[in-house]
């Protein structure tokens, strides 16, 4: 089904940076594992099966706890913080 | 006091008769990881002094008499469930310092018991493998041949229970992460119902497949962890209010036997025959039953278990925790972070997760795997009409040789016999069901029980009758 498989574009896609080594290994391997998956185009889909036990879970619409209770224990985690924000490089630029 | 045969309810016996203290038992324990752990490497952390402390502590609730069933047992727990202000790495580079902010709902509930934390164990990274060896910090060895894998990916916490470096351990199990292991190293692993157990504070691989459950040396130690861990949690919304489903035993065991014609190692088989035999002069019926789907699973289970590897694992992206490479841009802080933090075969699923969720593909792979998927769990739905359980392998071979398997599709063919199960959603166990020899050395086969929705009570019968 998936004769070539665009690993640099996944890649690309997961923002995950991949080497040009690895990115050969895995144009062979990818496409192996997905043959080997193949097998699920045999099996009889034809009756739709039902999904039993789903259900929706909700919880009051109000603050589950006081505002900045965790803030200083989930940004100690951040690799960098401008006072009690997590601090980002800019998303968008105008260079180029 | 001898820790190799010790089980928590032998050692809980001796606690509350004042035989020995929490501190020895303890004591003890870390003593044997200190002696033991440096060939098996199941540890990546050991915690003498908090878990000493917990000890004391648990030996002052045991004079209160006020011991829980966990009240000072010591327990290792595997490296993706969080320890409040412990290091919580999931054995990734990822996360090689990253400290745990809050308490999973298990560690709350085994601290609630006094239970003691030796340590944090070793596993494949982000729990994908099957033999422990995609950890970033090392394989963990079997401790019946250390030339040999444990299993994975719980290979560590299960490694400790039987090499005797704890008396129960908690791992997580998204296809058979807990089980294969068990089965490798001659313990008892179980896989308990989806959402029975709460998953807040476990670091999610497939959220549609993960459980945490135990390891221990015996059936009954196994149960009395599940029961310290099962129950709903408002902080988990898939946990379920669990109750047992208590239905009667009717002594009738099904085995998938179109399922074993082939792929099965000779002595393998011969030990699962064997256990089947023993059930039977305890008056069990073995019955055949078609389950005509079961060979789709190990397919499905690649296509779903990526989908939602990838998915998960997008939180990493080095701004908010773990590692993070500062560059110029923010894509690159992205790119950069995740190529370097993750191991090889995390980036593998996540680009197999990426391809098979991405457009064009999608309906060939991931939504055609969901109706397989479907197909699958309404197998083990008919069956279970007329059996009480179905029998199983838990793996196809005994442990296999560390670097014995470098392609990535035989390693993925050890889970063939446990996907299933995480896939329609039911509980599973894994007993000590023999053992085969490999260049001399006898290596234990792990013989998997598998039960209905909630039916962990029938599973635990069972498995207490392949115990004797």
């Amino acid at each position: 089904m998936a004769d070539k498989v665009d690993i640099a574009a996944l890649a690309k896609l997961a923002r995950l940076e991949v080497s040009d080594a690895e990115v050969a290994k895995l144009e062979k391997e990818i496409p192996d594992i997905l043959a080997f998956v193949e097998t699920i185009q045999k099996a009889d889909v034809s009756t739709e099966a039902k999904t039993d036990g789903l259900r929706n879970v909700m919880r009051a619409d109000e603050s589950p706890h006081e505002s900045g209770k965790y803030t200083e224990t989930l940004l100690k985690a951040a690799p960098a913080r401008v006072g009690n924000r997590v601090a980002v490089k800019q998303v968008i630029s105008r260079k180029k | 006091m001898d820790i190799s045969k010790l089980t928590i309810a032998e050692a809980r016996r001796a606690l509350d008769a004042k035989e020995y203290s929490a501190l020895d038992l303890t004591n003890a324990y870390l003593d044997a990881i200190r002696e033991k752990d440096g060939e098996i490497h199941a540890y990546l952390e050991v915690w003498e002094d908090s878990a000493r402390a917990e000890a004391k502590a648990a030996d002052a609730i045991i004079a209160k008499g006020e011991a829980q069933a966990l009240t000072g047992i010591p327990l290792a727990i595997k490296d993706n469930i969080l320890i409040e202000g412990r290091i919580a790495s999931s054995a990734s580079k990822m996360l090689e310092n990253y400290t745990a902010s809050y308490d999973a709902t298990v560690i709350q509930k085994l601290k609630a018991q006094g239970a003691v934390f030796l340590g944090r164990t070793n596993m494949d990274e982000f729990a994908m493998g099957a033999s422990t060896e995609n950890s970033a910090y090392g394989p963990t060895k079997n401790p019946h041949d250390t030339s040999r894998v444990p299993g994975g990916s719980s290979g560590g916490p299960v490694a400790a229970v039987a090499a005797g470096l704890a008396l129960g351990a908690l791992g997580s199990d998204t296809g058979g992460s807990i089980r294969q292991p068990a089965g490798f190293c001659g313990v008892v692993g179980v896989k308990p119902t989806y959402c029975a157990v709460s998953r807040y504070g476990l670091m999610a691989m497939g959220s549609s497949l993960d459980q945490i459950g135990p390891a221990a040396k015996s059936v009954g130690d196994a149960k009395t962890i599940f029961e310290a861990i099962a129950g709903h949690d408002a902080q988990d919304s898939t946990s379920i209010n669990y109750v047992p489903a208590n239905k009667p035993l009717r002594k009738i065991i099904g085995v998938p036997r179109a399922y074993l014609a082939e792929g099965v190692d000779a002595d393998v088989l011969t030990a699962f025959e064997n256990t089947l035999t023993q059930l039977r002069t305890q008056g069990y019926e073995i019955r055949d039953v078609e389950m005509p789907n079961l060979s789709y699973s190990l397919a499905v289970y690649y296509i779903v278990m990526p989908a939602e590897a990838s998915t998960n694992l997008s939180r990493f992206d080095g701004i908010r925790y773990g590692h993070s490479v500062q560059a110029e841009a923010i894509q690159e802080v992205y790119t950069k972070s995740r190529g370097e933090g993750f191991g090889p075969e995390v980036r593998r699923r996540i680009i197999l997760g990426t391809f098979v969720l991405s457009s064009g593909y999608v309906d060939a792979y991931y939504r055609r795997a969901r109706s397989v998927r479907e197909l699958i769990r309404s197998d083990f739905k008919r069956v279970f009409e007329e059996v009480d359980a179905v029998a199983l392998p838990t793996s196809p071979t005994p442990a296999f040789k560390i670097g014995e398997k470098s392609d990535p599709l035989s390693m993925y063919a050890a889970d063939i016999f446990t996907v299933s199960v995480n896939l329609a959603g039911v509980p599973a166990i894994s007993v000590p069901g023999g053992a085969v020899e490999r260049d001399g050395k006898m290596l234990p086969v792990g013989f998997q029980i598998i039960g209905t929705w909630s039916g962990e009570d029938t599973l635990f019968k069972i498995a207490a009758n392949v115990e004797l």
